[in-house]
């Protein structure tokens, strides 16, 4: 099962470069942890220390932000497109 | 250094006077490093102290440009009550190495500080600004 992860530019040194890599899982945790293994340390630019999402972090499953979906578990399948980006934001 | 074209220019200063008291903000999309169209954004905060790009908007907007082969040449937004320099919580966040990072502050009715920077890895550099017929 192959789901493809679309990564912006300022996580791109995990990825060597590459702007979308696929990885694999049944939820969106399993999908990131799949991620980590290839791409060591990029979990923990997208997850926080309690386990949720970072904040100033957007990730979607197709074009709906997870946020209005189920979180992390939300569930992933096959030919799905995960994207991350960060949020702009600032004070 | 940046150059914008000042019809441009004008258009982020409008809509920060438009959202006096709260930050306004957006993008200028373009090419090759070009500026060119000018997307003004929600501030989902609503804030007279804080910014964020509303995720919905974000999302459609970002893929809207990458369709276009274009990328966020400027990402603005406003000071209302301090000067037009990136904040702790701007660095803190900023997060495109190739963007302009144009700062405006609203606070003296008369007069517009308009400034553009760099803003990678925690370091902020300023630069010039030209403005084009």
């Amino acid at each position: 099962m192959a789901i493809e992860v679309r990564i912006p530019t300022i996580l791109r040194n995990y990825t060597d470069g590459a702007k979308a890599v696929n990885a694999e899982g049944a939820t969106l945790d399993e999908l990131i942890t799949n991620l980590e293994t290839n791409h060591p340390g990029i979990k923990n630019r997208l997850v926080d220390e309690a386990g949720g999402l970072r904040r100033f972090v957007n990730v979607y499953l197709n074009d709906e932000d997870v946020r209005f979906l189920g979180g992390l578990g939300t569930p992933v399948s096959d030919g799905d497109t995960v994207t991350v980006l960060p949020a702009v934001a600032g004070g | 250094m940046l150059s914008i074209a000042q019809e441009l220019a004008d258009k982020i200063v409008a809509h920060a006077r438009a959202d006096h008291p709260d930050e306004a903000c957006g993008v200028i999309a373009g090419r090759n490093g070009v500026p060119e169209r000018f997307i003004p954004m929600e501030n989902a905060e609503r804030s007279p102290t804080f910014y964020r790009f509303d995720s919905r908007e974000q999302f459609r907007v970002w893929r809207e440009m990458d369709d276009r082969d274009e990328t966020p040449v400027v990402i603005y937004h406003s000071h209302t009550a301090t000067e037009a320099y990136p904040s702790r919580t701007d660095i803190a966040y900023a997060s495109e190495p190739d963007t302009h990072y144009v700062l405006v502050s609203t606070r003296e009715e008369g007069e517009m500080e308009f400034r553009s920077f760099r803003i990678l890895d925690g370091v902020v550099t300023e630069e010039e600004v030209e403005f084009l017929p």
